[in-house]
């Protein structure tokens, strides 16, 4: 771009000012055809959906009688009068809270151990990788099988150590101890981000700190962690929000766990055990999708956007910030 | 041959006694972070052997809680197939991946063309939004985008999972967007100059440089759409038909509920896929995976 400007405005003669104007139209027809379809999906399938959804949240709607305007009494009695609903959101807060966690200073750790590996980087990285790939349904299966309270080789190698196992997925208690675990299994991704931060800090800063007689927490804490912090937020955000969508384990562990799996989900069997895997997104899907109220779901997708955005906002922040130092230096 | 001189600054003698123990401590560090590799490596795999162990066993010995097959039944894997239409969800979930990936590609390859190489007012704005469409749940737009299938009375089809990555497929322009800002810009101005317009630019010269990024695009669209199970609950649930494997497989427990052999033998089947695929393209995938971090 710079190679071919300056030419051209030192001839500024008229006609040399007509032709940048059309080259200007003509390079904003370039940018339109580019953008065009994705600008138009992203109306259709992103933007119209969420303003729809704040409409159909202040109505009643079930998909067959046109939708009925009333006021604010969706959120009324989302937080008042329906119980479920706050069991759903205490399932998910939980998840959010601990499982955001677990995964993050998991990650960090099985990242750590595996930077210091000599040799073999490749092979256990790609063990640690692979769960991560399953699909989540038939990870969440296999993960059911092998936690089984009767049978499952977790509680059988636990006898062999002398400890009672406990009843894992079958239990109110342990339902979503168990379904943290399952998510550990699989955050093969994370340890990879984070891996790749923890191989990007500067030797020299270690050898230095080394000099300086720093041991390997003092190390951790004062060359480490201030240099993958950035990695650690997006960590944390993205964790957050995948424990904030939490879905398709929890729906398939209740129904595995209870002795039946059934697919469109009997809905007996949603949140087994007593509704300990009731996530919020899961009983959106219900109320929404099985009773129908579409207008109650939309309500509940409103709460759910607000705090995601709030979450989002706080990741692209940092993201504008690391640009602006890349574009700087 | 030539030998290199030694550093210059020659580093403070260190007493023997010091320098036996930080060998030791060394030796000691790598023996300790070592047998924890290896062992974080055996964690994570074993519940993926135990899946394929109960896969082959027999179904009254898949009850017990023994671990290891007396006997070994390979044909459970076919067994599975004459118990459900497994050949069928394996096609829907092939045809959804297939058309979906094409589809992701061929919407996001000139979005993120214009995000990263062109230069132009509102670019930071779709940029943003476009991360803020990726990191939202799927839940906060389905109600409005389920009504609208409806009336087009195409739910139970698998048109409404395809469909819109033709248009927008927000993590496909992200992680396209972070590969194509690598490439120089120096390689699309020479094309330029000698007379290319972008289209030409992009598909000339940018493609063809940017393989390994457009592959491991394809490959995380693919895996996604593979692994979708929300998506597929809620367009195709009531039709059986266009069930692709990822709802296949958690009703298949239902349909054959104390056949513990089956089920693993049919979950072992549906995890293949993404495993074979991995093992083959594991450098891209890394790749992928490090330019979703916050680096760029």
């Amino acid at each position: 771009m710079t190679s071919v400007l300056p030419a051209e405005t030192a001839t500024s003669s008229a006609p040399a000012k007509v032709r940048a104007g059309s080259r200007r139209a003509k390079r904003r027809r370039t940018v339109f055809y580019f953008m065009a379809p994705a600008t138009l999906g992203f109306l259709i399938f992103f933007g119209y959906p969420l303003i729809a959804t704040i409409y159909y949240s202040f109505t009643r709607y079930d998909l067959i009688n046109p939708p009925q305007w009333i006021g604010f009494d969706n959120y009324v009695r989302m937080f008042t009068s329906e119980p479920l609903v706050k069991t759903a959101a205490y399932n998910t807060l939980w998840l959010v809270i601990i499982l955001t966690i677990c995964r993050v200073l998991f990650s960090l750790g099985v990242a750590s151990v595996i930077s210091r590996l000599k040799s073999g980087v490749g092979l256990v990285r790609t063990l640690c990788y692979l769960p991560a790939l399953a699909p989540p349904a038939a990870a969440t299966l296999a993960f059911v099988f092998v936690f089984n309270p009767q049978f499952g080789p977790v509680n059988r190698f636990l006898h062999l150590v002398g400890i009672d196992g406990g009843l894992w997925f079958n239990s109110p208690v342990m339902s979503k101890p168990s379904l943290t675990l399952l998510a550990l299994w699989g955050s093969g991704e994370l340890m990879i981000i984070i891996l790749a931060a923890l191989l990007d800090v500067p030797a020299e800063q270690y050898e230095a700190a080394e000099l300086d007689g720093a041991g390997p927490v003092r190390r951790f804490w004062h060359v480490t962690l201030p240099s993958i912090s950035p990695v650690l937020l997006f960590g944390v955000v993205n964790s957050m929000i995948y424990a904030l969508q939490f879905f398709t384990q929890a729906i398939v562990a209740a129904s595995a766990s209870a002795g039946t799996a059934d697919v469109a989900g009997n809905s007996k069997l949603i949140g087994a055990p007593e509704n300990s895997t009731l996530t919020y997104p899961i009983w959106l899907y219900v109320q929404g999708f099985r009773y129908f109220n579409m207008g109650y779901a939309a309500a509940m997708a409103v709460l759910l956007f607000i705090v995601s955005a709030a979450f989002t906002w706080v990741l692209v922040r940092q993201l504008r910030k690391s640009q602006h130092q890349e574009e700087g230096a | 041959m030539t030998t290199i001189s030694a550093p210059a600054t020659k580093p403070a003698p260190v007493p023997p006694r010091v320098q036996f123990r930080r060998r030791w401590d060394r030796r000691l560090g790598f023996i300790a972070t070592h047998a924890i590799g290896i062992a974080l490596g055996v964690i994570f795999v074993l519940p993926l052997l135990f899946v394929f162990l109960t896969a082959v066993m027999k179904s009254d010995q898949a009850m017990t809680s023994s671990l290891w097959p007396t006997e070994w039944h390979f044909e459970n894997f076919v067994e599975v197939f004459r118990k459900a239409p497994l050949l069928e969800y394996f096609g829907n979930s092939l045809l959804y991946s297939a058309l979906a990936t094409i589809g992701a590609l061929v919407s996001a390859i000139p979005a993120a063309y214009g995000l990263a190489k062109l230069k132009w007012r509102g670019q930071n704005l779709f940029f943003m939004l476009t991360v803020a469409a990726m990191m939202l749940p799927p839940q906060v737009t389905v109600v409005p985008l389920y009504d609208l299938w409806v009336r087009m009375g195409l739910t139970g089809t698998l048109v409404p999972l395809i469909v819109p990555y033709f248009f927008f497929d927000a993590f496909s322009i992200f992680l396209l967007r972070q590969f194509f800002l690598t490439i120089p810009k120096d390689y699309l101005e020479a094309a330029k100059i000698d007379g290319c317009n972008e289209f030409r630019a992009m598909t000339r010269v940018l493609l063809p440089m940017a393989r390994p990024g457009i592959a491991a695009t394809a490959m995380f669209c693919f895996l996604f759409t593979w692994n979708d199970y929300f998506g597929p609950l809620l367009y195709t649930g009531e039709n059986q038909d266009n069930w692709p494997l990822s709802l296949a497989i958690a009703s298949f427990r239902g349909m054959h509920h104390v056949e513990w052999n089956l089920t693993m033998a049919a979950t072992a089947l549906i995890m293949a896929p993404v495993i074979v695929l991995f093992v083959f393209a594991q450098k891209s995938f890394v790749k992928g995976i490090t330019f979703t971090g916050v680096k760029g």
